[in-house]
């Protein structure tokens, strides 16, 4: 087996509060239908990667609930298939009784695992994504590269940006033959940059060698005390990324990608590449019944809905309800949200399990969506 | 190592459904495409589950390619289990010949063992030709009250329907007295909806008598049932309250289909009893900008341009700019090209309708349903009217 997979399904929790207070970043509803780990997920899965560990930090009941056996991404193996590896509190932070704060941290609270995976490569993951990538033309190259790491890097143009990057968006620069001569933080850089997509792939024995030296070194940052550090030492390529990508690191950005994919364009790109499905866990519910009021018009709905208002321009999870005399603009509503007759929704991001009652009227701006909690009732 | 069940359920699912004619060509009646995500088959199998019986065989005979793979372990609807859950029972080849199932009872005979090995004390009766939900558990606590041998749920029809069903004619106590198969003058309006609880004893008993009949068209209804009650069986009638339709026919199917649209459905889905079924990985449906939908059922995959009215539309169905689907049901992946009319037809799985083409005919005009089988192209322009049955070979 050529290569296994890592996902740290919380590293950027701390970004979007608001959905990730009641859940991991990996659980985040996403599209109708998905939570953001899909991507991720079924992107192993296309590439034939059948053996993943699933590293989790806390707030982690909603995907455990979520990925059950694996089997809806045909995980449940009894070789491989997908594995939870929940915090190991005494290795990863060295007797204090915190757990792990860093990428680098975390890896060495899964030694074990990576030692027993049984591949040569490990392809590591962040869940905060949107893309649809095949992995194995860049393992591929990582293996014809002969390298250490291979960084999957995407081409953006700051000036075509509608959000700004991050200073933790690292900034990968690599020469002709793909191996890296520099990394840094992106620092108000202008124009055409290759950014690290945080997904990449490390020969495993390199690996392993990195957690031990970490670990008895004390290094905690990935980028400061691995790459940086032993650039132009060691084999780091990048590999470019030409895909659709996009990632999520706030509420606005949350708002903005999930709009995107009414875009037809760019959701076939996601959801419609051949052989290449985004698989996510089954609901079982009845398909979507639209009423004699119904008007729906540019929206991705999801089934399970029963729509007896207005719906333009929103994305509808699983089991919502729209009443009567209800129009519902520019929002985002999760599953199970519930809304009453005559209620009036603009620019709205409901989580799960929301009661809107009659007449009411919300509204937030493109720029600041209103968000309304899991389970509250308006 | 076989657990010991309390209840099997034996489903016959060999049924050909010739009355469906192209919609049946390749595949069993059970595997007939309903209610956009679902086959006639998840009904009763998901019934069963939601009752607890979670040890069901089920026989198969007429074109099993597609009902076989669909089945699969069973997984859809948790009967891929270590102890029971989901077997399929084909005809097979024994030690003093082969035969394929002559008739229902001859089905349940062929495959005793099966039940035999769970050391059921009950057997549960079904069959896969009908859309309804019903709690099995509540039938079988009412068998074993009443200490009967064999019970059979039945239907209040109208009367003037009572015709062309199984009647039984029942007492103060529900204990049947007379059952005629489709009487010419019902004197009850009770009918049989083909759901049967035998205590096993007794079922292996009838069976192994029946087999050994020569004259015996080895059939429950004409057979088993009137020979228990000539020979004074205790023989209960069970009142089923709800809905249950027999779509055998191309209008009873776009009719139950049609059930499922409105404010409030005379079959609602959407509640608290879930209908299992085997789940095609499909993104969220996409309503675009011009589209027009009213009163419809749409499944997920789903990308709408046109106008979609009373209609019910499976997994992956694409209908394009311009395109009208009026009071039609269009099985998964059927593609309306721009500026097509659907109107007043069953288009099964796979069915192209080309840029410009009118299948059907509006349901107030038309003589019947037009029906196109899976796969078919209807060419740019080309015209189907009313009531036809286009189906290839």
């Amino acid at each position: 087996m050529k290569a296994a997979g890592l996902i740290f399904s919380n590293v950027h929790d701390a970004s979007i509060p608001e959905l990730t207070k009641p859940r991991t970043m990996a659980s985040i509803p996403f599209g109708g239908r998905y939570r953001l780990i899909d991507f991720a997920l079924s992107n192993m899965v296309n590439s034939d990667i059948t053996t993943v560990g699933l590293i989790t930090h806390n707030n982690y009941q909603s995907l455990l609930d979520h990925i059950g056996t694996g089997k809806d991404w045909d995980l449940a193996r009894r070789s491989g298939g997908i594995r939870i590896l929940p915090p190991f509190i005494t290795s990863a932070t060295r007797g204090d009784d915190k757990l792990y704060k860093t990428r680098l941290e975390a890896l060495i609270g899964v030694k074990d695992y990576v030692e027993n995976c049984g591949a040569d490569h490990v392809i590591i993951s962040d869940c905060n994504m949107i893309c649809n990538i095949d992995f194995s033309d860049a393992l591929d190259n990582h293996i014809a590269n002969n390298a250490d790491v291979t960084i999957i890097t995407k081409l953006v143009n700051t000036h075509e940006l509608k959000f700004p990057l991050d200073k933790y968006i690292k900034i990968v620069d690599y020469n002709e033959n793909g191996e890296i001569v520099d990394y840094v933080a992106y620092d108000k850089q202008q124009g055409e940059l290759h950014i690290n997509t945080n997904m990449m792939i490390i020969k495993r024995s390199y690996l392993l060698d990195l957690i031990d030296e970490a670990d008895s070194r004390g290094y905690d940052s990935f980028s400061r005390d691995v790459i940086i550090k032993n650039l132009g030492k060691h084999r780091f390529f990048a590999f470019e990324y030409d895909g659709y990508f996009n990632y999520i690191d706030s509420m606005q950005k949350y708002f903005f990608c999930s709009m995107k994919m009414l875009d037809s364009q760019k959701r076939r790109l996601v959801f419609h590449v051949k052989n290449r499905p985004v698989y996510t866990k089954v609901r079982n519910s009845a398909p979507t019944r639209y009423t004699e009021n119904a008007k729906v018009t540019n929206s991705i709905i999801a089934d399970g809905c029963v729509i007896d208002g207005v719906v333009e321009n929103s994305i509808l999870f699983r089991g919502v309800r729209v009443g009567k005399g209800t129009v519902v603009k520019n929002s985002i509503l999760m599953q199970n949200t519930y809304t009453g007759d005559d209620v009036y929704l603009n620019c709205v991001v409901t989580d799960k399990d929301v009661t809107i009652k009659d007449g009411k009227m919300l509204s937030g701006h493109e720029t600041l969506p209103f968000f309304i909690g899991k389970g509250i009732t308006v | 190592m076989f657990k010991k069940k309390e209840c099997v359920a034996m489903l016959l699912a060999g049924g050909q459904g010739s009355r469906l004619y192209a919609l049946t060509k390749k595949v069993a009646k059970p595997a007939v495409s309903f209610g956009g995500k679902f086959r006639i088959i998840d009904f009763p199998l998901s019934n069963c589950i939601n009752s607890g019986v979670d040890t069901v065989g089920v026989l198969t005979q007429y074109q099993p390619l597609v009902l076989n793979e669909y089945i699969g372990n069973g997984l859809p609807w948790d009967l891929d289990r270590a102890f029971g859950g989901v077997s399929i029972l084909p005809p097979y080849q024994g030690f003093s010949g082969s035969d394929w199932y002559k008739g229902t009872a001859n089905a349940i005979y062929q495959n005793l063992e099966f039940i035999k090995r769970y050391q059921a004390e009950y057997v549960l009766i079904l069959s896969g030709d009908h859309i309804y939900t019903m709690d099995y558990n509540k039938m079988l606590e009412a068998h074993k009250a009443k200490g009967a041998d064999c019970t059979i749920a039945v239907l209040e029809v109208p009367m003037e329907e009572a015709s062309r069903f199984g009647i039984m004619s029942v007492n103060e106590d529900n204990s049947i007295f007379k059952f005629s198969e489709k009487p010419k003058n019902p004197d009850s309006n009770l009918a049989s909806m083909g759901i049967y609880i035998f205590t096993a004893e007794k079922l292996y008993k009838y069976l192994t008598e029946d087999e050994a009949d020569p004259n015996s068209s080895n059939d429950f209804g004409k057979n088993i049932i009137p020979t228990m009650l000539a020979n004074g069986e205790k023989m209960f009638a069970y009142n089923f309250e709800g809905y249950w339709k027999d779509v055998g026919t191309i209008s009873s199917l776009w009719e139950a289909n049609m059930d499922l649209l409105g404010e409030k459905p005379v079959l609602a889905l959407d509640g608290n009893t879930r209908i299992y079924s085997r789940h095609e990985n499909e993104a969220p449906q996409f309503v675009g900008a011009e589209a027009v939908i009213e009163n419809s059922s749409i499944t997920e995959g789903c990308e709408i341009y046109g106008t979609v009215i009373n209609s019910v539309l499976g997994y992956g169905v694409v209908v394009e700019k311009g395109a009208v689907v009026r009071d039609s049901v269009l099985m998964h992946h059927v593609t309306v090209s721009e500026g097509a009319t659907v109107e007043y037809s069953i288009l099964d799985s796979n069915v192209e309708v080309g840029k410009g083409a009118k299948v059907g005919r509006p349901r107030n005009e038309a003589e019947g349903i037009t029906v196109i089988g899976a796969g078919n192209v209807v060419a740019d322009g080309a015209d189907i009217p009313d009531n036809q049955m286009i189906y290839s070979e």
